[in-house]
Order: C-alpha cells, then structure tokens, then sequence
C-alpha cells in the first residue's frame, strides 16, 4: 500500500472544494456555502466564455465580416436575438414577443410531428406483440401488454375505479410501482457511483494510491 | 430503550459515515467480484464489432462534469474499443458547452495511445448553437451544418470528413448524455432518417431509457457506472468504472441493510403503538 501525493496545486484545491461539498452532509457551514459560489461562477463565467466565443464570434461576427456577400442574412437572427433583449427596456418589451413567437413557432413545428412519431407512435406499435409460443416470448409480451394496459386504465379518470374497472386500474398501480422502484434503485446507484468518483479521485489523482 | 426504539433516533450521520466506509475500505480491500454483462450493453459492443475500418462512429459527448464519473468511464471504453478496430471516430458536443472541456483531453490521450491521426482516424467538433437543428442538418448536409471541427479547420479540407453527406455515412451514434439529450437524437435522428443510435447514460436516467431500447429506437443502452464497467469488461480494458464497481456493489449491500432495518423498525414501532 503506497501513496504518491500530488504535486499538482490544481489537484489539491479540487480535493478542497470536493471536501468542502460534501461538508454539508455534516450541516451546513461556509465552507460549503464558499464552494457552491464558486461553483456556479466558475460554471457560468466558463459558459458565457464559450458562447460569446463559438457562438457570437464564431458563427456570427466572423463569417459576417470575412464573407458578407453570401453571409448577410445572418443580421436577420441578430435582429431577433437583439429584439429578445429588448425585454430590459419598458418601452420596447413588445418587440421581444415577434421573436419568441418566433421561436416557438418554429420549435413547437419541427419537433411536435417527430416527437408525435418518436414517442408515441413509435412507443405503440412496440405494444403491439404478436403472441408467441415459447415460454420466454409469451411471459415476455404478456407482461408488457397487460402493463400497458392496466397502467392506462389506472389514467382514465372518466370512469370511476370500481369494479373490475378498478381491479385492472390497481393492477396498473403495481406496474407503476415496480417502474418507480426501478427509478429510485437506479438513482440510488446513481448517487453512489457520483461519489465514488470523487473518492477515486482523491485516492488515484490526490494521494496517488490507485494507479489506473 | 430497545434496539428498534434507539434505531428509530439514530443519526443520519451515522448512516453517511457507515455508508463512506462502504465506499472506500473496497479499495484498500478489493475482493474482485466478477461483473455479469448485460444484452444492452453487449449489443452495443456486438454492433461495434461488425463494424469495418471504413465506418464511422460519431461520439456525441453530452454531459458535464457533475456526472462525468459515470459518462466518461463509456466515453473512454467505447472509444479505445473504436481505436483498437481502426474504426474512424467524430466526437461532438451538440448539447453541451461543457462537455468539450471533458471529452478533448480523453479524446485526444486515447489517440496519442493508439497512434491515431487527427483528421485521418479521429475529428473533434465541439458546440455549435443549434442543438437539435444541428442533429437535423446532419441528415441533410453534414458539413454544411457544421463547416468548421473545433479548431476552425474546414470539414471539406479534412480527409476523414470531407466526404460525408449525412447519416449514410456514419455508422452509430453514440449519445452520452447527462440530460435528455439523448432522447432528441431518438426524436431527430432516429424518428427521422433511421439512425442507429446507442445510449451511455446516467443511471438516474437509465429506466426510463428501457422503452425505446424495447422499440428499437436504440441498439443498446449503458446505463451508469454499472454500464461503463460492463464495457470494459468486453474490451478487457478494466479502468475507473470496473474498480467503482466493487464500491458500488458494497454501498448498494449497506443501503439494502439500512432498508430493511428501517422497515423493521417501522413495523415494530406500529405494532407497540397499536
């Protein structure tokens, strides 16, 4: 068992900032409150970075200005993006709502017809399960019909649930239980597997224990 | 004062500190508990593997560093995995501005280790605005949609990219995502054009991952560091993921504890008020 602690500064204030995080599992203290501040500036100033650079400069400003004869139709979304900030002005609030109707207009149209196929249609014909004769296969689609059911029955709330009505909704609220259990397990692993990062972290990155 | 009566007040700091051993004594005590493969993780290992040195497989870099633990162990398995067939690699982060950050430097150590070619074997993208327009330009005009990889080089002048129109030409995309994002390549690139897509994703995310997995919107699914592990198990390339996962394993056996003996304390403290 050997260790080879870090000469890296950058490694060391991580390992800070790690522990400072998980401080508030203890109870909330500055420490904590020092490392979420920093946190958040340091995540915003590096996106805003990023944005201005990529997207300001990169697929705005430059192409405007090296090539404006094929690229002038670029002012057109610059104007929107401008009428977008005019929210900060009383006088000319009523500007900003051209281009988020724009927006919406043009986002609700390219994805409502592909989410409709991609989440629904698609999602219904995998219902649609051909009865099959091996054991595997009949479990298998036998489970998912009677999920899919019984788990839009509980749903419709038109009918009271009573009766066999109701028999089938509780079965649907089995289903749904066994779906939230799968969630929290996952998230539960989730969870875990963010902290033992931070642990791998410090032993292999800080203290040199690991070598992977 | 009885040993459920003194459960029922206990600490939940105590819970923390039982539950952090649980996480590190693993390391200084490995037992080396085998880690089954499951079919969604193996499938997407299985497609990799029918592929030639002529495919292309876009890696879409989805995630920032709150849950790199669990993405980045898939991003570097699935790549060394592409590597080691010589199989060409396009990573892109059309979802996150952090996720540059995280994948160029594993992308670029992975290539060094390989002796890959930039531009040759491998391309960075980077962000773009856009977000899901980007995934549908791609079916229309790759390099029009994107012109430029991360280092303002234009696509038509690179060698691995400039003959890519648009999906026909890449073989999976592999969406590591932290978010949703995921899901809009289900929406936009499989609904629409018919990509083959694969997920690595958070666990958190991992279920509600499972029905388009069933309606074959998805050739396979990593789910977690579970899912990362699994991944270098196939490529026989152990790394951060396999050696959470004794951790993991260890937490999981504390906190199933924890459940039942709150249960039982539960049920034992309604019995004596009844």
């Amino acid at each position: 068992m050997t260790f080879n602690l870090s000469s890296n500064i950058w490694v060391w204030i991580a390992v800070f900032f790690t522990l400072s995080v998980y401080s508030f599992l203890w109870k909330d203290n500055p420490l904590f409150k020092f490392a979420e501040s920093v946190t958040v500036g340091v995540g915003m100033g590096y996106a805003m970075v990023q944005w201005f650079t990529l997207s300001l400069v990169g697929r705005f400003w430059t192409p405007l200005t090296t090539d404006f004869s094929s690229r002038f139709h670029l002012i057109i979304p610059a104007i929107m993006g401008l009428m977008l900030i005019t929210r900060l002005i009383p006088r000319f609030t009523w500007l900003s709502r051209y281009a988020l109707a724009f927006t919406m207009g043009a986002g609700s149209g390219f994805a409502l017809p592909r989410v409709i196929q991609a989440g629904v249609l698609q999602q219904l014909y995998a219902t649609m399960l051909p009865i099959e004769f091996s054991l595997h296969g009949f479990l298998y689609n036998f489970i998912i019909i009677v999920g899919v059911l019984s788990g839009l029955i509980y749903f419709f709330f038109s009918k009271e649930h009573k009766g066999w009505f109701g028999s089938i909704a509780n079965v649907g609220i089995w289903f749904l239980m066994v779906g939230f259990g799968a969630t929290f397990g996952y998230t539960v692993m989730a969870r875990l597997s963010l902290f033992i990062g931070r642990v791998l972290f410090v032993l292999r990155d800080a203290l040199g224990f690991l070598k992977i | 004062m009885g040993f459920f009566k003194k459960l029922e007040k206990l600490d939940r700091r105590i819970i923390y500190i039982v539950i952090t051993l649980a996480v590190i004594l693993p390391f200084f005590f490995p037992m080396h508990m085998p880690i089954a493969i499951q079919p969604e993780v193996k499938s997407i290992y299985d497609y990799i593997e029918s592929l030639t040195p002529t495919d292309i497989v876009l890696f879409s870099g989805d995630y920032d560093p709150q849950v790199e633990a669990e993405l980045s162990p898939m991003f570097d398995a699935v790549l060394a995995h592409c590597f080691e067939k010589n199989i060409k690699v396009i990573v892109a982060n059309p979802f996150s501005i952090m996720g540059m950050g995280l994948v160029e430097p594993r992308l670029k150590k992975l290539a060094d280790e390989y002796n890959k070619v930039y531009g040759v074997d491998y391309v960075f993208l980077g962000w773009r605005p856009g977000g899901f327009l980007l995934i549908l330009g791609m079916g229309e005009d790759f390099n029009k949609t994107w012109e430029t990889d991360y280092y303002n080089t234009r696509l038509v002048d690179i060698p691995l990219t400039q003959n890519i129109k648009d999906y026909d030409d890449i073989a999976l995309v592999l969406a590591l995502a932290g978010s949703a994002a995921y899901n809009s390549w289900i929406v936009f690139a499989y609904a629409q054009y018919r990509q083959k897509i694969a997920a690595g994703i958070t666990a958190v995310m991992a279920a509600d991952a499972y029905p388009a997995l069933q309606a074959g919107q998805l050739i396979g699914i990593m789910g977690g560091l579970r899912g990362a592990a699994e991944y270098e198990q196939l490529v026989h390339r152990p790394s951060l993921g396999s050696v959470g996962m004794e951790a993991q394993s260890w937490a999981h056996v504390v906190i199933i504890l924890f459940i039942i003996l709150g249960n039982l304390g539960y049920f034992a403290s309604r019995k004596r008020k009844k």
